[in-house]
């Protein structure tokens, strides 16, 4: 089936079932004797009808044509794809611990709310922080959460003057556009070209507007912001407050804290630091995590102890409210306490320590054929500008990135941070061993001679994949965005 | 990049060719290179009153989406719809596929925009 | 040490020779000394697989789950039958430790997944075109009438009254902030009171949102709600649960704008409240004003047939500030879960399971009513749920059958103010015994 390329209404053919319910054992009476013909559907949903080996074959070939971090190495930077524990699963799977109806009794969910209750505890501890929400779902669910705890503050206090957000222009796309979600204006700072923060434009953009500033630590350069103490002091000295996005949060367990550097609330990507699936997109979690005097912000319920156990706590006045039904992606979070449990203390401090040596031992050999804006030590990922060859060979990142798609590897991210022109960002994780990582240099080697000796080779990969490079510009004009026949 | 002759210029890069009262506008050459294909142009509606200085548009690529600025103030009169299911129009020849025609409010908005020279270079300086 | 990390001391005292450092912390030298975490974090040490599975076996044993309980608790989250190959499917970790599909090229897989699963969402609600997934019901809401303000350029919304809590509460911290006016409908019987909507109608209101079946399990006329928010140029957005669109009117015959729901019961299970996945569904004029992730078929260059997701530049990675939302990450594989669910029960299928939750939870109402311990609530016609007035406090009857291994109802006197109020639900799961003995329970009770 290495061909196959069927959309699942084209495999469909009338009177193929895939299931089987029960017989129905009540007695089965007219339709519009229940329901007003007006509120009925007059158009049947046109869903395919397939057999049960249709849908395996199906599902199992366009499996084929994916590449997970189960295939081989992903060194997608900034987004953290470490091996998903397969136990996570098994735990996340376990009937006693998944089939729960979130309205069920507290008292029959005790076993549960442990261990939300625990993994809050825990987040706090690692961030250096007072308290967690698990209830966002997502990075970016998490950021909003975040800056409307904030809004939250300063508007309780009467402050509602102030309005203005600050960002660095090297910030991941969701910290200024979760600015506008939340209602607030942004200040967008120009980076050093190491991508720290500018202090003089820090201080220049501060007003009495100020409410708060969203940073990166290590910012997206992959790199420590050493002013970061010096940071805090002005945020706070002008009535601010900093929001720690932890997206790089994977460079610094044990070794750091946000709570620590001064920050006042911070988000987790459960689905990067702390190993729970990506999933093809989603889902995720973004737990918050805040210091004390946020805490009474926080999203309702938080998981609390109490006197006969553990329990959901609704009664916080002065919270945000709820920024999801339920309690949060609660199956991520059960992968999440997994995984800490598996790697304890010393194993995630551990783990911080060999992504950050994985990262400068590729950089270190990488720079040789590849530009590198900053020789410095790096965290748990870095940047390159590109090939370190003639501009006018004309062979861009891009290039790069869909050889390595011949090679067998998901390309490091690329054109991110904007501040680096032709950035390849690279970032191998702890889960990676020696060999993968010498394999993958040898690889980036190989591209650069071939971008010298035979660049064409380079411009028109991939050749080996599922489907060559596609055209976006089509993708766009056309708009198929559903399965027509005609097509 | 090409840079007609007989337009002027705005910073946002839009070009504006004056008849009259009414101000006939579009991108630039140099704008549209820089946006790549173009996908998608959403147009203003005729009728519309825009103030100088805001949007009066969106033109997207694949990879960007830019936002349109009026350089001069006034009532639309006319948009150019062509662009709405050829939008690649304005790849083939920013000068001749134009977006909007305005009516405008105040001829003094005119003055802050600059003349083909002075607009090469300032693109020059841009790239 | 570490079973994920494959790098022993060996390899990586070879690294650090390599890199002509002796110890590991000279990596971590640009921190500064007074920001050096120098304790050791307050958290267990590592544990052995064994030991682990023991903790979590030790908490699932602390609960009490749908399997050993019979539920006939719904109000947004229910007990619909999971087929079994969808663990198979989803457990393929090509599909589950894959990123989001921004490279086409070895992707494909899942991107064809988020076409055929935008694909059978339009089928479902009758709509153009769905993004490929929102976090949940209730921010798929919020989002939606963000994306309505944004288009109207108006600052006000209505909601319908017998909404559920959780979609209106997070409604509620969605435009609080942005101070977007929340105008709630007053009820009529459980359902919209049309001539309230006729009063509160005006100018300034960008959309209206609608849930059918509402909270109460009860059928609104979406259709009407449509019409009269479209004579005051606002835009209707429905919220529905998909599995009553194998039998009830689409949104998309309703005339609405906008379609959004929670995904859960397309093959998810209950989880304690998530994951699930919110569906967003608009018209073809709104497709550029919509949140999230779409995907396109395009061409390759060999001109093989392809998919690529495309209108990226209203995206948070492009757009930033100006992005229509600031979703990144969604629910991907709940959409995976749900278009599997989807190609499973098929056409008949899905029709078949609506048909059926609807007779079992008619036959239900008949049965608890013939008890003689509870009166309607409500006139109305139902889908799968319904609320009865009891004779006694829902917590005590509750608290009674969970004695039976019964999951009881909703209690609407606690979250509602509906006094005595208990909300059943009932899916093609229960069987005609069940309910019969839950009736028998209900009766001497």
């Amino acid at each position: 089936m290495r061909n196959y390329d069927k959309v699942i209404y084209e495999v469909s053919k009338k009177g193929r079932r895939a299931y089987r319910l029960p017989e129905s054992d009540v007695e089965m009476k007219p339709v519009e004797s229940l329901i007003p013909e007006a509120f009925l559907r007059k158009e049947e949903a046109p869903l395919p009808e397939v057999s049960e080996v249709d849908v395996i074959r199906h599902y199992t070939n366009l499996s084929n044509k994916n590449y997970g971090v189960d295939t081989g190495f992903y060194p997608l930077g900034s987004c953290t794809m470490k091996y998903n524990p397969k136990i996570n699963e098994d735990v996340a799977a376990m009937p006693g611990l998944s089939q729960l109806h979130p309205y069920q009794p507290e008292k029959t969910i005790q076993g549960s709310l442990e261990i939300m209750y625990e993994l809050q505890k825990a987040l706090a501890e690692i961030g250096g922080m007072d308290e967690t929400t698990l209830q966002p779902a997502a990075g970016a669910h998490g950021e909003l959460t975040g800056i409307l705890i904030i809004k939250a503050y300063h508007q309780l206090k009467g402050d509602f003057h102030r309005n203005k957000i600050i960002t660095p222009d090297s910030s991941h796309g969701t910290n200024p556009a979760t600015v506008a979600t939340a209602g607030y204006e942004l200040v967008e700072i120009p980076s050093n070209a190491d991508g720290s923060v500018n202090l003089e434009a820090l201080k220049e953009a501060i007003d009495e507007n100020l409410a708060g500033l969203m940073l990166t630590n290590p910012s997206t350069l992959g790199l420590f912001e050493t002013q970061i103490g010096e940071i805090a002091k002005l945020i706070h000295e002008n009535g601010g407050l900093l929001y720690y996005d932890g997206a790089n949060m994977n460079a610094i367990m044990g070794k750091s804290r946000p709570g620590d550097m001064g920050f006042d609330v911070m988000h987790y990507n459960l689905h990067k630091t702390f190993s729970t699936p990506h999933g093809g997109g989603g889902p995720g979690s973004g737990a918050v995590a805040v210091k004390q005097h946020l805490a009474k912000f926080l999203p309702k319920p938080v998981v609390v102890k109490t006197g006969e156990g553990y329990g959901f706590d609704y009664d916080r006045p002065e919270s945000i409210g709820k920024i999801k039904g339920f309690y949060g992606n609660y199956g991520i979070l059960l992968r999440a306490y997994t995984y800490i449990k598996t790697m304890g203390r010393d194993g995630l401090k551990y783990a911080s320590e060999t992504a950050v040596l994985n990262a400068n031992y590729m950089m270190h050999q990488l720079k040789e054929d590849y530009k590198l804006p900053m020789n410095q030590v790096c965290k748990h990922e870095f940047v390159l500008d590109g090939l370190k060859m003639d501009e006018l060979s004309g062979i861009r990142t891009l290039d790069v990135a869909k050889r390595l798609l011949d090679y067998g590897y998901h390309p490091p991210t690329v054109y991110f941070p904007l501040i680096v022109h032709e950035a390849i960002m690279i970032e191998p994780t702890e889960t990676e061993s020696r060999e993968t990582l010498d394999e993958f240099i040898a690889a980036m080697k190989a591209i650069a001679r071939e971008a010298k000796e035979d660049p064409e080779l380079l411009k028109n990969a991939p050749y080996n994949t599922p489907v060559r490079r596609v055209n976006e510009v089509l993708a766009a004009k056309q708009l198929v965005l559903k399965y027509k026949d005609s097509l | 990049m090409k840079v007609m002759e007989g337009l002027l210029y705005s910073e946002d890069h839009e070009w504006v060719k004056v008849e009259g009262k009414v101000a006939t506008i579009g991108i630039s050459d140099f704008a549209q290179h820089q946006l790549g294909d173009i996908v998608f142009v959403e147009l203003p509606e005729v009728a519309d009153e825009i103030a100088k200085g805001e949007v009066f548009g969106v033109i997207e690529s694949v990879k960007a989406a830019s936002d349109s600025y009026l350089p001069v103030g006034g009532k639309v009169v006319e948009v150019n719809s062509a662009l709405e299911d050829e939008p690649e129009l304005i790849n083939q020849d920013a000068y001749e596929n134009w977006i909007v025609k305005i009516e405008m409010e105040d001829e003094g908005d005119l003055s802050g925009l600059m003349s083909p020279e002075a607009y090469e270079e300032f693109c020059s300086k841009e790239e | 040490m570490f079973r994920y990390i494959p790098n022993g001391d060996d390899d990586r005292k070879s690294m650090m020779d390599h890199l002509g450092i002796k110890d590991i912390d000279e990596l971590f030298k640009d921190i500064p000394e007074t920001l050096k975490f120098k304790g050791q974090l307050d958290l267990e040490a590592s544990q052995s697989e064994p030991e682990v599975l023991k903790y979590f076996e030790e908490k699932a044993a602390a609960n009490c789950s749908l399997t050993q309980l019979t539920s006939f608790l719904g109000a947004g989250v229910y007990d619909h039958y999971i087929p079994g190959i969808i663990k198979h499917m989803v457990g393929r970790g090509e599909f589950y430790t894959a990123y989001t599909p921004y490279q086409p090229e070895i992707s494909q897989g899942t991107l064809q997944v988020i076409f055929e699963y935008q694909s059978m969402i339009c089928d479902l609600t009758g709509m153009d075109v769905s993004n490929a997934s929102m976090y949940d019901g209730p921010t798929a809401a919020a989002e939606a009438l963000l994306m309505a303000t944004t288009q109207k350029k108006m600052e006000k919304i209505i909601l319908a009254g017998a909404i559920s809590p959780e979609i209106r509460q997070v409604i509620e911290t969605y435009m609080k902030y942005r101070d977007i006016e929340v105008v709630t409908l007053k009820e009529e019987k459980g359902l919209v009171d049309f001539k309230d909507l006729e009063a509160k109608l005006d100018q300034d209101v960008a959309a209206v949102l609608v849930q059918s079946p509402n909270f109460y399990g009860l059928i609104e006329d979406v259709e009407r709600v449509s019409e009269m928010a479209h004579g005051r140029k606002a835009l209707a957005i429905a919220y529905v649960d998909p599995i009553s669109l194998g039998v009830l009117k689409s949104p998309g015959e309703a005339g609405v704008d906008i379609a959004v729901g929670d995904g859960q019961a397309l093959g998810n299970g209950t989880n304690l409240g998530g994951p699930y996945l919110g569906f967003l569904a608009t018209t073809n004029k709104l497709v550029r004003k919509m949140p999230g992730r779409i995907v396109g078929q395009t061409e390759d260059v060999d001109g093989k047939r392809a998919w690529v997701l495309t209108l990226q530049a209203r995206e948070q990675h492009i757009r930033r500030y100006k992005a229509t939302s600031n979703i990144c990450s969604n629910q991907g594989l709940n959409a995976l879960i749900a278009s599997i669910y989807m190609t499973t029960l098929g056409r008949e299928g899905l029709k078949e399971v609506a048909m059926m939750s609807l007779q079992k939870a008619h036959y239900a109402y008949d049965k608890l009513l013939a008890t003689g311990r509870f009166k309607p609530a409500f006139e109305g016609a139902f889908f799968k749920e319904f609320v009865l007035l009891a004779d006694m406090e829902p917590e005590v009857i509750n608290q009674k059958l969970l004695e039976n291994n019964i999951l009881g109802g909703y209690d609407l006197s606690k979250a509602c103010g509906v006094d005595k109020g208990i909300m059943f639900a009932v899916t093609e799961k229960r069987s005609k015994e069940e309910i019969d003995r839950l009736a028998e329970l209900l009766e001497v009770m």
